[in-house]
């Protein structure tokens, strides 16, 4: 059985690149039970979202 | 008809107004990248240079914002190879453990009830809020330089992970590595610093 630790690796990675059918499946299965791990999935989102406010408030122009 | 390019190449007092109302935003960009003021400073004011020297070629294909922050990048780029030829990076090889991703999780791999993820709410109140951007800012600052800079140059640039191993010549499964623990460890100060923060 896949563990938190694992779990957040496989949250990371399917930031990078698409994760085999297996590792999905897996990661799918564990957030499924793991609300802590869900709440870890939301927050990689967030800050991969605050990155991408970052470079949109950098190219707003004020005119 | 004249050909524009052969006018005074020098820029608009429009166009120099919008770079000085950047140049805060450009700085604090470059900061969080190279993590040194004076180094920053620099990065800025040779982009901001570039722009008023080129600004002939600005096509107008993107907003003019756009086409700045695109020369910066280009900067911190070429800032962050010339300190790679140097050898002023630490060494990016290095698979040793970490321990302050570590201490988040159980030797079972469960997570400690200390770093256990807590909620923070909805994302979009989040982004539009300012005290969470001092955190997320202070967090950023507290990793380490070479966490920092893959993560930065990733989720702030934007780079794919290909780039970025070209760049600094690691291994791309040493940045999925590093990425991993750039994430854990920025969330766990994020969620100290903002909900555990007497100043919501």
């Amino acid at each position: 059985m896949m563990m938190c630790k694992e779990a957040t690796r496989l949250m990371s990675l399917r930031l990078e690149q698409p994760l085999t059918p297996r590792e999905k499946l897996s990661l799918r299965f564990h957030l499924a039970m793991c609300g802590a791990c869900r709440e870890c999935d939301k927050q990689f989102t967030l800050l991969h979202r605050a990155g991408e406010k970052v470079r949109s408030d950098m190219e707003k122009s004020d005119q | 008809m004249t050909d524009d390019t052969s006018r005074d190449v020098a820029p608009g007092t429009t166009r120099m107004q919008r770079l000085s109302t950047l140049r805060p935003r450009l700085l604090s960009f470059a900061r969080m990248h190279l993590r040194d003021n004076a180094m920053a400073e620099d990065a800025v004011q040779e982009a901001l240079m570039a722009a008023i020297e080129k600004d002939a070629t600005f096509a107008g294909r993107s907003g003019y914002e756009t086409w700045v922050f695109g020369i910066l990048k280009y900067k911190i780029l070429d800032i962050m190879r010339h300190q790679k030829r140097q050898g002023r990076l630490q060494p990016l090889e290095d698979e040793s453990d970490d321990d302050a991703v570590d201490r988040q999780f159980q030797l079972n791999g469960r997570w400690n009830d200390a770093s256990r993820p807590d909620r923070w709410g909805n994302p979009d109140t989040l982004l539009d809020n300012q005290h969470f951007w001092k955190v997320f800012d202070a967090c950023m600052v507290a990793l380490p330089d070479k966490i920092a800079r893959v993560f930065s140059m990733r989720e702030l640039m934007d780079l794919s992970t290909d780039e970025i191993c070209e760049i600094l010549e690691i291994k791309e499964n040493n940045c999925w590595v590093i990425l991993h623990r750039a994430r854990l460890r920025l969330r766990q100060c994020i969620e100290e610093g903002w909900l555990k923060g007497d100043s919501r």
